[in-house]
């Protein structure tokens, strides 16, 4: 049976998990003269949604050592059925990118430039100023009703995250009493 | 949406109203396109002429803010010429119910309206009741109190010239409009609208979208195949990001978040859950303890019991509105200390930008993760800005991309899927999940030994197999938190699901949220999502699925590829699709059909699996109908036009300028919220967005690629005004309204067109609303322009209508 990199993600996919296939190409012995290598030779593939719009189109992720040397549409994923826009055909330099954020920065008060920190700094301080906030604004009762409510820190976004983040996401910030929480839905 | 994306192949006819679904949901336009190629017509209806319109077989322009006037008009088309599906107007919707006596509507105001709370008292719109608490009918929809005979005489002002004269859409092309759309009343003929942003934000978007989904109704189109209401969603995972409860007024799974009236959990079912007596109404929010109670349970694990009232009092209880555009004038006045912002950019997305930069700068800290420096985050340094006067902490932590953790996003049709990962995090990045865990974690630990009101995050349920300590190496198990979210059995439990008792044992995984219990022996992160992992292995994870076989009819389900909620149903409303004996309205592309043989539904997963007309079809309604009559909105039970808060005309219908319902910003807080009139910002301008960049920009601005296809922000205007103006293609221009300026490039073009409204010629004009002062790609941000102030219903921005001028630059051409 002739098995086309398609034909072969297609059979892979019906199963119940779409997961992770190693493709190891044709051997190079055969026919190399022929053949030109195919850029996502010896490569691991997974599949993935577009993170930009609500379409969800599906992509195939393709790397080689750990590094991300391709991304282009499925061709199995029956909405997008391999094409993609403008947007998610460079989701390849999203992912790939020296603009991206490696490192925890801060900025002090007043300062005009950010500092290079470490997790475990940022998550005890981010952590102090949550406590001092909350205990100094929380609000127990009103009008002798109880609202057990931090009314003086607010918390933004959502969208851009995963449900199972988002859920806990709502689940954090419930846990602090926050009733100013918003997302890019209402706007 | 109802339906889902590949089901806009099945329409006769497919309106793009309020989304320019070609360059922003550019993939989703293939299925518009196979909808043409079998024949459908596709009709576009903007202010300006866009890709979609491009694409439609009648574009009709009409002025940004009219919206209600135009549909109101196909619906006064249809009433008028009896173009409505009769059978399903009676028996599904609640056309023959009769209303209170008490309803009345007066040049532009409905009954019960108080001037000085700028509110109406509802009770006076309600159902007329008999003896036994049902809703009184005419089914002949002849009395003058029914539903059908208010709507007559509510829409009969709504005709033609009239609608011509408000939106400025040509007579003949409207007329077309008209006509083709209300073709879809046979029964064999169906209509999808679709719809985005350019609907929603309006100071009466709520009624936008009732005015679509009234017409929607009388011709018969929701619930079947290429029919329904279709948002269609502008991010990754914004469906998700609320059905998870992201949102002020709601927890996961569309659950009211308590107000201070409830003080117990008993309150808050009370408040809560509708009543019924009718047998026939499957009334499903009456499920509405077992959801709450699970949820709880989900929250607060074994410290949520009977005793504490399943620990109802850790939430936060609202007695406000504490919505985006509320949150932002409540920052500027210094009452909100902290901030978290996971990927969202105000500084470029909110409105008003302006006053929402400035009130970043009240903050004492404020927590940014995202995968690049936004605008948001560097606010401090802005332009105009000495760091040096800017007192915020600001502490920017790096979140990992998506292809760099696992996880499930909701796309517009509510399917959920599964993403992999492919790679690990670069540098020091992190997944939100984990990021998240950390923060809990951190401040757990800091309320150790003391804190005020410790117990809602010492209480805290919250266990994802990577230990009580933090580790950077130590990824939560996102397959953990998605087998919480589906939820299941914390106890032994014998449970009833349809006819049949079914034992479960303590650790089970929920099949479905039919399994769920209001005694606490089951635990659920969000009811809808019930059944996405109904099992403790990922074989089970059906978010994962993906086999593309089809259903038994063909009409493009794929009803194993992922999981939808709810219960993997892919068109939801569908025993609308059937007569009341179970036959598909539309045999050719059916939803569902009862078999008689087996006495079960085929095709889709039915709305409920009651043999047909034992349940009447729209079952999240107390009533079982859908409402054609909306008595419990803020602004009226049926839409009106007004005028958007800034507008270059008088309403050309009642002494009511704007939506009486909504909060007026500028009288509550004057500061940083001037309103513009027509003698000094005579043009209207509008924001709108290009496929090359996404929403705020934070991350196409930030690819080369994208930002070298699109690098600078423009405004689009037409030819006439541009010739007035002496603007010239390329020209740099300032764009200024009542709030703030911009320079762009002026990009003239045909695609807008003057409006004649009633003797008078006005222009409108457009500007993309990416752009902001950081990234790669830089430009000044079109919502320095925009207003606080929001729609009566949603509190959603009214981004779409403004008033402006355009003029050029000195010294500005290129």
């Amino acid at each position: 049976m002739k098995i086309s990199r398609r034909g072969f993600l297609g059979a892979a996919g019906t199963g119940t998990l779409g997961g992770v296939i190693s493709l190891f190409g044709v051997p190079k012995s055969v026919k190399a003269a022929e053949i030109p290598e195919i850029k996502t030779v010896q490569t691991t593939e997974s599949t993935t949604i577009c993170p930009f719009c609500g379409v969800g189109c599906g992509l195939i992720v393709s790397a080689r050592e750990g590094k991300v040397i391709n991304i282009e549409g499925d061709p199995d994923h029956p909405i997008n059925e391999g094409s993609l826009c403008s947007k998610g055909m460079a989701l390849y330099q999203l992912a790939v990118n020296e603009r991206r954020l490696n490192k925890v920065k801060y900025r002090a008060p007043g300062s005009p430039e950010w500092e290079e920190k470490s997790w475990d700094w940022a998550l005890t301080e981010i952590a102090k100023r949550v406590k001092k906030t909350r205990d100094a604004t929380f609000v127990a009762k009103e009008d002798g009703k109880i609202v057990n409510r931090t009314n003086g820190i607010a918390c933004l976004g959502g969208a851009a995250l995963d449900n199972e983040e988002c859920y806990l996401y709502s689940k954090f910030a419930r846990s602090l009493g926050v009733t100013y929480l918003e997302h890019q839905a209402r706007i | 949406m109802t339906n889902h994306w590949i089901d806009i192949i099945n329409a006769d006819v497919a309106m793009v109203m309020g989304s320019n679904i070609v360059e922003n949901h550019p993939i989703a336009s293939k299925w518009l396109t196979r909808a043409k190629e079998r024949g459908a017509v596709i009709i576009n209806c903007d202010p300006r002429y866009t890709r979609t319109s491009s694409f439609a077989d009648i574009y009709c322009k009409f002025r940004s803010g009219t919206d209600i006037a135009f549909v109101n008009g196909i619906i006064n088309y249809a009433l008028e010429n009896d173009f409505i599906n009769k059978d399903y107007v009676l028996d599904y919707t609640n056309a023959s119910f009769l209303i209170s006596e008490k309803y009345s509507f007066n040049d532009g105001l409905f009954s019960g309206y108080n001037n000085d709370t700028r509110a109406y008292d509802k009770t006076n719109w309600a159902y007329e009741l008999d003896g036994s608490g049902l809703p009184k009918k005419d089914l002949s929809l002849q009395h003058p109190r029914s539903v059908f005979q208010l709507m007559k005489k509510h829409f009969k002002r709504y005709d033609i010239d009239t609608v011509c004269i408000i939106t400025g859409a040509p007579r003949d092309i409207y007329e077309k409009v008209c006509r083709t759309y209300t073709s879809t009343w046979a029964k064999n003929r169906v209509a999808t609208w679709l719809y985005a942003m350019g609907t929603t934000q309006h100071t009466h978007g709520t009624q936008n979208i009732r005015s679509y989904s009234i017409l929607q109704l009388l011709l018969g189109n929701v619930g079947l195949a290429g029919g329904g209401i279709n948002a269609l969603r502008g991010e990754s995972n914004v469906q998700g990001s609320t059905d998870m409860g992201l949102l002020f007024h709601l927890l996961p799974g569309y659950l009211a978040s308590p107000t201070k009236a409830d003080q117990t959990l008993e309150d808050y079912k009370k408040n809560n859950t509708p009543k019924t007596n009718d047998p026939k109404s499957a009334n499903w929010w009456g499920n509405y303890p077992k959801y709450i109670t699970s949820l709880l349970k989900a929250f607060y694990g074994n410290n949520a019991t009977p005793e504490n009232d399943f620990g109802f009092n850790y939430l936060p209880k609202r007695s406000a509105d504490y919505s985006h555009i509320s949150l932002f004038e409540t920052m500027y006045s210094g009452k909100i200390k902290g901030l978290f912002l996971f990927g969202q950019n105000p500084a470029v997305g909110g409105p008003n930008t302006n006053k929402e930069r400035k009130a970043l700068d009240k903050l004492e800290w404020m927590v940014a993760v995202d995968i690049f420096e936004t605008d948001t985050s560097v606010f401090w340094k802005r332009p105009g800005v000495n760091p040096a006067d800017n007192q915020t902490e600001v502490f920017l932590l790096p979140a990992c991309s998506s292809i760099e953790k696992e996880g499930s996003v909701s796309n517009s049709g509510r399917w959920v899927q599964w993403r992999y990962k492919a790679v690990e995090p670069i540098g020091e990045s992190r997944s939100d999940l984990w990021i998240l865990d950390a923060l809990h974690k951190a401040v757990k630990k800091e309320y150790a030994k003391d804190g005020i009101y410790r117990e809602p995050i010492l209480n805290l349920s919250w266990n994802y197999g990577n230990g009580d300590e933090i580790d950077f190496h130590k990824e939560p198990d996102v397959h953990f938190v998605a087998r919480e979210i589906n939820g299941g059995f914390v106890q032994n439990k014998e449970v009833m699901i349809l006819k049949d008792l079914k034992s479960f044992k303590k650790g089970d995984q929920a099949p479905s949220f039919a399994a769920l219990q209001d005694d606490g022996s089951t635990s659920c992160g969000s009811w809808i999502y019930c059944g996405s992992y109904p099992g403790h292995i990922p074989e089970k994870n059906n978010m994962a699925r993906r086999k593309k076989k089809d259903a038994i009819n063909n009409i493009g389900l794929y009803p194993e590829w992922a999981w939808c909620w709810p219960v993997n149903r892919r068109i939801i409303y569908n025993r609308a699709a059937v007569d009341l004996q179970g036959k598909p309205l539309d045999p050719k592309r059916w939803v569902i059909r009862w078999n008689e043989n087996t006495q079960k539904w085929e095709g889709d997963v039915p709305d409920g699996p009651w043999p047909p007309n034992d349940k009447y079809p729209f079952i999240m309604k107390p009533d079982g109908h859908a409402w054609l009559f909306a008595p419990n909105l803020n602004d009226g039970p049926l839409p009106e036009h007004y005028e958007p808060l800034e507008s270059p005309v008088d309403n050309y219908l009642s002494s009511q300028q704007v939506n009486p319902a909504i909060k007026l910003w500028y009288k509550v807080n004057p500061e940083g919220n001037p309103i513009g009139d027509a003698t000094k910002y005579p043009i209207i301008g509008t924001t709108y967005r290009v496929s090359e960049h996404w929403q705020a920009g934070a991350m196409t601005r930030n690819i080369p690629w994208l930002a070298e296809l699109v690098p600078d922000v423009f405004v689009e205007l037409g030819y006439e005004l541009a010739n007035q103006k002496s603007i010239k293609n390329g020209d740099r221009v300032v764009v200024e309204t009542a709030r703030g300026s911009m320079d762009a490039y002026a990009l003239v073009t045909r695609r807008f067109q003057p409006f004649h409204l009633n003797g008078k010629v006005v222009h409108e004009v457009g500007i993309i609303w990416h752009f902001g002062y950081s990234g790669l790609a830089r430009g000044d941000s079109a919502n320095l322009l925009t207003s606080h102030i929001g729609d009566a219903n949603t509190m959603i921005p009214e981004y779409k209508a403004f008033l402006c001028d355009v003029n050029r630059k000195e010294g500005g051409a290129v």
